[in-house]
């Protein structure tokens, strides 16, 4: 039962990632294209929104709803890691046009195929694993 | 109310509800990042015998899987309970680029010629499919983080380093799409 809020928070995610859109191969070529404002559009606004949330959590030193601190750890600063690692990302995000979050939900949607494209990201972050002593970090 | 929320959601109205999702995910003891499941599910499968990477107790990280859980039925319900009666609006010239390469839009979220099963057993689809997947999966633990847990959860709170993520998604994205699509398709 402890599990049901993620749950519902899931639930709510996926709704909002299919009904704008954002799961869509085709709205992510438009993105890289930049023939259409509208993935801006909602990268930008959850930002604006998102800092806000932040600069508030942070500032009244807001609780978890069982009372618990709310953590932001800095990022350890990097050049190399974050961006061969993004570039590597951004590949796969073009060519697959889609990241983690709209993978579940697209399999969800009725693309069972894309439960293949998991299993290929699963299989992505386990070779990251076995060679990251020898990536550039 | 269903007929109102099954049209397509304006930026507007998505980018503050993903916003509000991270909130909610702090709040109830999570945090927004969702390529960390894909680690997760390789601790899970017992990698951490083999790699001491995935050597941890995933178990703290169960409610990133439940939350993923929750991402495929809110995929579901969106589909079909709110599922849009009319095709996906996207920009001519978009339509115009792609069935230039050959990928014809047909107003469904995806390509559905490139993404099926059968699909899979050709060139085109083992790479739109396999290898995307793996370079995804592959480059967000590297990176630290995916689109969530970068251009979300760290721009919100004015991280540099993930600032240096996103324009590498950027540089993959366009050397994918504009020097890489041509030769593939």
């Amino acid at each position: 039962m402890k599990y049901i809020k993620f749950l519902i928070v899931g639930i709510l995610f996926g709704i909002i990632m299919t009904k704008s859109e954002a799961i869509s191969w085709f709205r992510i070529q438009e993105m890289f294209r930049f023939q259409s404002f509208h993935m801006y559009g909602i990268i930008s606004s959850a930002l604006a929104v998102g800092f806000v949330l932040v600069q508030i959590i942070k500032r009244t030193s807001m609780k978890t709803y069982e009372g618990e601190n709310i953590d932001f750890k800095d990022k350890k600063m990097s050049i190399a890691r974050y961006l061969f690692g993004g570039i590597v990302f951004g590949l796969g995000w073009a060519l697959s046009g889609a990241c983690p979050g709209p993978m579940y939900t697209l399999v969800g949607n009725g693309f069972s195929v894309f439960l293949v494209v998991i299993l290929s990201a699963i299989l992505g972050t386990y070779t990251y694993g076995l060679l990251r002593k020898w990536l550039p970090h | 109310m269903i007929a109102f929320l099954s049209q397509p959601w304006a930026w507007y109205i998505s980018g503050p509800l993903i916003a509000l999702v991270m909130f909610l995910l702090l709040w109830v003891g999570g945090n927004f990042g969702v390529s960390s499941t894909l680690r997760s599910i390789c601790a899970a499968g017992g990698a951490g015998k083999q790699c001491d990477f995935f050597d941890f107790d995933w178990k703290n990280q169960r409610w990133n899987l439940v939350f993923a859980v929750g991402a495929i039925i809110g995929g579901f319900i969106a589909s079909t309970l709110l599922q849009n009666p009319n095709p996906l609006l996207i920009n001519e010239q978009t339509i115009k680029d792609l069935s230039s390469l050959g990928i014809d839009f047909n107003g469904t979220i995806a390509p559905e010629a490139l993404f099926n099963w059968k699909n899979l057993l050709t060139l085109k689809g083992f790479l739109v499919m396999v290898v995307g997947g793996f370079l995804v999966g592959f480059g967000a633990r590297w990176a630290g983080g995916c689109t969530s847990g970068h251009a979300i959860s760290g721009l919100s709170n004015l991280q540099l380093p993930s600032l240096i993520a996103v324009v590498g998604f950027f540089i993959g994205g366009l050397v994918m799409t504009f020097l890489i699509f041509p030769i593939l398709f």
